[in-house]
């Protein structure tokens, strides 16, 4: 191994690290005041968006255990920007904390987690970086120290990652004794229909389907999304998931490949599932909160459609979805802390006659909510489109019918959200918020990114170069 | 001619509105772009003219193709033949007279008119695409400025009408969605015209064609998807119920056409008999119900759904002439119901009721506007010199020319209904035009500038088609003869 090979791949990480490092000698210095500590750690989180641009090549350290490519890269940037995104929202909310810096260094441990189980050439070094990336954020979602509920949310996210990670250490080490290697190179060919193969495999996606809340491991979520602080439930719904995702198609598509026809209809059983599961709990929901995580399990449902057409444009269409998925949650996700932080509103019916307040938040929330909805000209259009597009690729149309019918069912309930705030009468609507610069700035990144990301056909393309086939 | 600047003039207007300081300069800069917008449309008439005199006999003109997504061959594909030609002409004069008729809208006005101007974006591009996923695009980015103009602006219960309108056009979209990944799946193309030159497998046809057909024929009132007709043009305000019937009930008879009809002609054949029988149903159905309406506003919604039952009987025909006529019927419809409910509002907005019972004699204070009210209705019922009758008529015949003797009958009963057309219009126009006046409307005033000019440019339309419909024969015939061949084809391929 040249050393310069270790700096190069493991740029990303070791920037990751450098900032917490940072950050620790900063909470040991004298203390500051919160503004000059949030705008120097949002600086930090540009400069490393930033330097995840520059020298992206490919290549394997430490025995395969850990590898890197240019779709990698361009999946961790993707993480860089949500992080940066959501650390510009919760300015409001960190302004007034206590710990700060702690909140920091948690969030980009699990950041640093992700990283690693993406770039994870093993079994193990996956399930590394999954346990590194889920522990510290069950600290953070206790975060709003004064809430009971925000200590329950961290505790059932604790528990339930157990549960999970321990299906998926059950599943690794079935694999691990029946073809007696964890390196996922080595195993693609290994893996067969060998009835504990099947097992192991089935115990994976399960693992898999809790980190996703896909229907039926999904009770978790809408309870910790809810009790967690926001910029945790942003984190959570978009960060976690997205990283997670993306550590499932490759696998799916490399190292299970052998067994494509058994989790070919599995996954269109759990998409199905998880997408009309979703929409169904979503409609009743008043909470925003809730009412974003069940809508964000109905979007896994649509990104698990995606993955099952397994093709080049399989990959491409998910890493794209995902991509305006952080930006138009994260918008939602925006105003609603906006609203959140200054008023402690977190209802729906709070929102009633919002435009007449606010009539620009009022507007970043409709953009967000019908790109969530699919509605063009917003990208989360072209991103439902084309994940359906590469479903339907092997002529499964009718999984497909039943996806684009519960658009419609989708559509209701986001709609519903968007009479309250034009529509519906309020005697106190929300008040007239001023908006601090720096989630103003998260919000405008947010709306730019969800008109561009769609009509600007590059980015796609750029994906789909990216991407390697089936 | 660029046709981009069809879609590109309604954006700078859109945006123009956003920047505007006052809801002054908002009305002023949308009517400006409006008008343009319609002095495009003619421009691009005389152009299509001037090329086809000169000898152009290819099947579209001023055709523009820019790769959109390589990797999915995907791209921002326009192109126009007569029949678009005739439908951006329809909109571009809708638009402008629905401008003019919204001239003193107070309630956020800037909003208002910016949803306008979108909706109307969205229509003309799905008038010039030739490509299905800019077309589904574009079909998709009207649904929302129709659901905020109907809940905020509208009357009634308007939440209600709202939202049964957006779900149902969006159920309408997911039908069109699963049909186009259909045929994108076999022919690995999104391009109309090619998708035309190869040949769907027919049991790839039967399968989708239903999914294609249903999903634009909910946007065109097809029974019994025609329930979000009556309350949406009810609740909406004005210029809505306009642009609602007017143009946006014209995207999906447009796509039975042109994307169902002409793509899978195999399939149009083998179910034409339930086309026929559900516009049959709908054209008879729509005109008793209409019988028992005492709102203006719902009498003319749900004429429209019998009307617009015509469009989708001529094209269910498969013939010539017959196809020619659903064309003809989808801009007359549009003028004249746009004309309606032009007229409609200026009624409202002067008396505060639509209700025909408590209407009466106002040909005495607004003359101009009973007598707008009176022409909407007559090319309602079909009198010759309007473009109804024009439009029906060619129906009829090209209905006729179909030897199939079930046809026959439904043709029958489908003229039959012009009775029941004329009773009700006659009744409602007599009641509220004729007779003694109410004291409390005694002072009320004709329409205002804005208002007749709004009537004049429909008017307009409506008489040029009744007295010279070989103009607009002409412009459309060479696109619907390319649809009949592809109807050709298929039959002679049995």
């Amino acid at each position: 191994m040249i050393l310069t090979d270790f700096f190069i791949l493991l740029r990303q990480e070791l920037l990751i690290t450098a900032i917490i490092f940072g950050l620790l000698i900063v909470k040991l210095g004298k203390d500051r005041s919160n503004e000059s500590i949030l705008m120097l750690i949002n600086l930090l989180l540009l400069l490393n968006l930033a330097a995840g641009f520059f020298c992206s090549t490919e290549g394997a350290l430490f025995s395969d255990m850990f590898r890197t490519n240019k779709l990698i890269v361009l999946e961790k940037n993707i993480l860089n920007l949500a992080i940066w995104i959501i650390s510009l929202q919760s300015y409001s909310w960190l302004k007034t904390h206590k710990h700060v810096i702690e909140f920091y260094i948690l969030l980009l441990s699990a950041l640093l987690g992700m990283f690693f189980m993406i770039s994870s050439g093993n079994l193990l070094m996956f399930y590394l970086g999954l346990e590194m990336s889920t522990i510290p954020l069950a600290a953070a979602a206790n975060f709003d120290l004064s809430k009971r509920q925000s200590s329950e949310a961290a505790m059932k996210l604790i528990i339930s990652s157990a549960f999970s990670s321990g299906l998926l250490l059950l599943g690794i080490s079935l694999v691990y004794g029946t073809t007696g290697t964890l390196t996922l190179s080595e195993l693609s060919s290994q893996m067969g229909h060998n009835p504990l193969q099947v097992f192991a495999f089935i115990l994976l996606i399960s693992g898999f389907a809790f980190k996703i809340s896909a229907v039926p491991f999904h009770l978790w979520t809408a309870d910790v999304y809810e009790g967690a602080p926001i910029a945790v439930t942003a984190f959570l719904s978009v960060v976690s998931k997205a990283a997670v995702l993306f550590v499932f198609v490759s696998i799916l598509y490399t190292t299970f490949k052998s067994l494509a026809e058994l989790w070919y209809n599995l996954l269109f059983l759990l998409a199905l599932l998880t997408i009309i599961i979703g929409n169904l709990f979503a409609l009743r929901q008043d909470n925003f909160k809730r009412f974003l995580a069940f809508s964000s399990i109905a979007q896994v449902g649509f990104i698990l459609i995606g993955i099952s057409g397994s093709s080049q444009a399989g990959t491409a269409s998910v890493v794209y979805f995902i991509l305006i998925y952080v930006f138009s949650n994260l918008a939602a996700f925006g105003v609603v802390s906006l609203v959140s932080a200054v008023t402690g509103k977190e209802k729906i019916s709070d929102y009633k006659s919002f435009y007449t307040t606010n009539p620009m938040l009022a507007w970043v929330l409709t953009i967000a909510l019908f790109s969530l909805a699919g509605v063009p000209p917003t990208a989360g259009f072209f991103g439902k489109f084309f994940l359906l597009m590469a479903g339907s690729a092997n002529g499964s149309y009718w999984p497909i019918t039943i996806a684009a019918l519960n658009m419609v069912i989708s559509f209701y309930y986001y709609l519903r959200v968007v009479k309250a705030i034009f529509m519906d009468a309020n005697d106190k609507p929300v008040q007239k918020l001023v908006v601090p610069a720096l989630p103003k700035l998260a919000l405008y990144i947010c709306v730019a990114g969800i008109i561009v990301t769609g009509l600007w056909s590059s980015v796609y393309d750029y994906i789909y170069s990216l991407s390697p086939g089936f | 001619m660029n046709l981009s600047l069809l879609i590109l003039l309604p954006l700078i207007t859109a945006l123009g509105i956003l920047v505007s300081p006052g809801p002054r300069q908002v009305r002023l800069i949308a009517l400006i772009g409006s008008i343009v917008q319609l002095g495009i449309a003619c421009l691009l008439l005389l152009d299509y003219w001037h090329e086809r005199v000169a000898g152009n006999h290819a099947p579209m003109l001023f055709e523009f193709n820019y790769t959109w997504f390589a990797a999915l061959h995907i791209n921002y594909h326009i192109g126009v033949d007569g029949i678009s030609i005739a439908m951006i002409l329809l909109t571009a004069s809708v638009v402008v007279s629905g401008i003019l008729v919204s001239w003193s809208t107070e309630k956020l006005s800037k909003e208002f008119f910016f949803l306008l101007i979108l909706l109307s974006l969205g229509a003309y591009g799905f008038f010039i695409s030739l490509d299905l996923f800019t077309l589904f695009f574009f079909l998709e980015i009207a649904v929302i400025p129709k659901f905020l103009l109907i809940g905020i602006w509208g009357s009634g219960k308007k939440e209600y009408s709202a939202m049964k309108l957006a779900l149902l056009l969006m159920a309408g979209s997911a039908l069109v969605f699963v049909g186009l990944m259909g045929m994108y799946v076999t022919t690995h193309s999104f391009d109309i015209l090619q998708i035309s030159q190869m040949h769907i497998p027919i049991e790839v046809q039967k399968f989708f064609f239903p999914f294609a057909f249903l999903g634009f024929g909910i946007f065109a009132a097809l029974f019994p998807f025609h329930t979000w007709v009556p309350d949406g043009h009810a609740s909406a305000p004005t210029a809505a119920s306009m642009f609602l019937a007017g143009i946006s009930m014209k995207l999906g008879g447009y796509g039975c056409l042109r994307v169902a009809t002409f793509l899978m002609p195999d399939a149009a054949h083998a179910y034409s008999w339930i086309i026929i029988l559900l516009a049959t149903i709908a054209i008879i159905y729509g005109a008793f119900a209409t019988m028992m309406q005492t709102d203006l506003k719902y009498i003319n919604a749900y004429s429209s759904v019998s009307h617009c039952g015509f469009v989708i009987l001529g094209i269910g025909m498969l013939t010539q002439t017959s196809i020619n006529g659903a064309v003809l019927q989808m801009v007359s419809h549009g003028l004249m119901t746009a004309l309606f409910f032009a007229a409609i509002g200026m009624i409202y907005s002067r008396t505060h009721t639509r209700m025909v019972a408590q209407l009466g004699g106002l040909l005495k204070v607004m003359p101009f506007i009973s007598t707008l009210f009176v022409i909407a209705g007559l090319c309602s019922l079909g009198l010759p010199g309007l473009s109804g009758f024009v439009a029906e008529m060619t129906v009829f015949m090209g209905s006729w020319q179909n030897p199939d003797a079930m046809y026959r009958l439904a043709t029958i009963l489908a003229c039959a209904s012009i009775v029941v057309t004329a009773v009700y219009i006659l009744r409602a126009a007599g009641k509220t035009v004729m007779g003694p006046i109410s004291d409390s409307y005694t002072h009320l005033t004709d329409a205002t500038w804005n208002e007749k000019l709004a009537a004049t440019i429909l008017v307009m339309g409506i008489v040029i088609i009744g007295v010279a419909p070989f103009l607009i024969n002409q412009l459309i015939t060479p696109g619907t003869e390319n649809i009949m061949q592809q109807v050709g084809k298929a039959i002679t391929l049995k």
